[in-house]
Parts: structure tokens; sequence; C-alpha cells
């Protein structure tokens, strides 16, 4: 009898720990091989054959199709400078400079990948479409409401993510360093 | 006492296990990945031009709105393919997949270096049987190996400013993926 409900027990804990691993990493997106700069985070291996095994189960369950690491790579934001996550009703910038790369897009999605709908009905700006400063740096304003300048609007969602994708770049597997890609600021102010 | 921190530590242990085994096996089973949700729309080896991502449909996630995007799904059981795509002003690159959605190779329009990127898909069976002056004199032949029969060839142009995307749809129009007469 003792057998018996101890085996039970056994097997209900190991359905458990298993299976919520299992959802936790998957929907928590626990990838290995990450660069962290700043407050952008990138996978490139998950755009090769390295992938790794929560990684290819990841985009097995989502649907995606990761950019290939011959392609590009893509940089996700989910939060600021200072840990703080991106809230679509406060106002934040980013701005700076992006690592070297023929061209880069910065886009804006909610958490599950979808575009946000908004009245001027732009998602993202591409590297030839904003307005520099006279130094090469430049301003990109995410913000509920217009803005001058560089304004890409929330639509007032609470949680957003931010993502810059680099095409032809040098960055990728062997990047390290912030020093070699010096990634755009991210500051938020003027929460509700 | 004893006895239960064996049940409990053998209950952890299996649940390690249960953890792996679901993690590999769960590309086998997904039913809303990529090429199934491709499937319906693309027919097999040939070029289909894919709707721009709006906020109300987009037919995978984190799709770049940036770019016009076609899909070439393929299934290499009957022969090779060849993949001719027009370059665009701005950026072209062309992405390989296989079944479960793992890019394996990539090419952009400078590393191919060419007006026109031309590229030959077959497994490392059918490369193997080519005949081998062939793999000699053709040394610009860009050549791919699918580790999968079937999968996913993905073509992206960019759109630099929102108001030339038509114009780079229809060059991306031009783009073909042909299945090859088998070699013999």
């Amino acid at each position: 009898m003792r057998l018996l409900f101890g085996s039970l027990f056994s097997l209900m804990l190991a359905a458990a720990i298993g299976l919520g691993g299992t959802w936790f990493a998957l929907t928590q997106g626990t990838a290995f091989g990450a660069i962290t700069l700043g407050a952008w985070t990138a996978w490139p291996k998950t755009g090769t054959l390295d992938i790794d095994p929560y990684a290819r189960a990841v985009i097995a369950r989502n649907g995606e199709l990761p950019v290939g690491l011959g392609d590009g790579v893509a940089f996700f934001a989910r939060h600021d400078d200072l840990g703080r996550a991106l809230d679509g009703r406060c106002d934040a910038t980013v701005s700076g400079i992006t690592p070297q790369a023929r061209y880069w897009t910065l886009t804006l999605y909610d958490l599950d990948g979808r575009l946000v709908a908004n009245s001027v009905n732009r998602q993202g700006f591409t590297s030839h479409e904003i307005t520099r400063r006279s130094d090469g740096t430049f301003e990109i304003v995410t913000a509920p409401r217009a803005r001058p300048g560089n304004w890409l609007p929330t639509g007032g969602i609470e949680r957003y993510v931010l993502v810059l994708r680099l095409y032809d770049t040098p960055v990728g597997v062997a990047t390290r360093a912030g020093r070699e890609a010096p990634m755009p600021a991210i500051a938020q102010r003027g929460c509700p | 006492m004893i006895r239960w921190l064996l049940w409990v530590l053998g209950g952890i242990l299996l649940g390690g296990i249960v953890h792996l085994a679901t993690v590999l096996f769960l590309p086998q089973t997904a039913t809303q990945d990529a090429y199934s949700r491709l499937a319906p729309l693309t027919p097999v080896n040939a070029v289909v031009a894919l709707p721009a991502p709006t906020p109300q449909t987009a037919l995978m996630p984190f799709m770049d709105p940036a770019f016009a995007t076609a899909v070439c799904r393929y299934d290499l059981s009957r022969g090779s393919l060849k993949l001719t795509t027009p370059v665009s002003p701005a950026y072209t690159s062309v992405s390989f997949y296989t079944r479960h959605g793992i890019a394996y190779y990539a090419i952009n329009d400078r590393a191919a270096g060419r007006r026109i990127i031309e590229l030959e898909l077959m497994t490392p069976q059918q490369r193997a049987d080519l005949p081998e002056e062939e793999d000699v004199t053709a040394a610009d032949r860009l050549i791919v190996e699918s580790p999968t029969l079937t999968g996913l060839i993905v073509l992206r142009a960019m759109t630099p400013e929102s108001g030339l995307m038509t114009a780079v749809q229809n060059a991306l129009g031009r783009a073909q993926c042909r299945l090859q007469p088998p070699t013999s």
C-alpha cells in the first residue's frame, strides 16, 4: 500500500515539475546564447542550425520565422535602461546610435508579436526614414500621443516590445561587448 | 521519512526527464508553426507573395512591416529546385527554413553579388549525385543543401520608405522557384 501511494506521489510530482517546467520555459522565453547590450537582447544562434532546443520549441509553438544569421540580427527590448517594463501609456525615448549595419528597422509589437493599431498607421521606422541630428545620432519617441520629430505611437497599450533589426551587419554570435555594438538608450518618463 | 525523501527525489528526477522529453518532442507536434500556417496559402514549389502584416491580420508573429515578403514552400522529393529573384534597389535577402522553422541558411544581395540572386536547392543526396565535371565547371553556381525534404524559402525585400511598397512587391513578384528535371 505504501509502495502504491509512494509511486503515485512520485509520478504526480514528476508530471507537475516536468510539464510546469516546460510551460514556464516556453512562455518566459528561455534560450541560450543571449547577447544583452543595455536594454536590448538578441539570440543570434536562433537564426542558425545551432538553435537550442528551447528556442526550437518556442518558434514551433508561436509560428515565428526567426531572422536568419546571414540576413541580420534582431534585438528585443521589453524594458528600459533602468529595468522598468515598457509601458505604452508613458513616453519613452530611444536615442543614440546603432551598431554598424547596412539597414536597420525599429518596430513596436505587443507581447504576442502583433503590430499595434494607431491613427497614423505607423508601426516602426527604417534607418532611411528617421530624421537625425547633425552629429548622426537620432531620437525616436514612443508615446501614446503625437510628439514632434520621430514619433512612434504606442496605441496606449499596457505592455509592448521594441525590436531593432540590423540587416547585413557584422554583429553576430561573436559579439560580446557594447564597444563593438553601441545600442541606443531607452528612457521612460511621464508614466501615469 | 527517508523513504518519502527517496520518493520525492525520484519524482524530481522523473520530472526532469519529462521536461526534456516534452521540449524536444514539441516541434514534432506543433500544428501552428510557420510551415502549417503557410501551407494552405502556398502551392508547392512556387513563389507566392505574402500580404504585409497589419495590426488586424498577420500570418506570423514578429514580421517586419518594412519588408515585402514572398515564400516558396518546397518539396525536394521529385528533384532539386532553382530559385531566381531580382534584387530590389534597397536590400533583398533569401532565407531558408526547415520544415520546423529553423533557419539553416540566409544570404543577402551583397553576398550574392549580382543583380539577380540565383540559387540551387538540393538534398545532400542530390548534390552527391551531381555529375563530377558539372560541379567543377560551374564554380560560380550557388548550391544550398537542405537538411530536410520540405521547408520554406522566404524572400524579403526592404522598402526603405513606406511609399515604395507596391514597387518592391512587384519586383519581388518576378521571383521564381522551379523544379529542375533530374540530371541522369
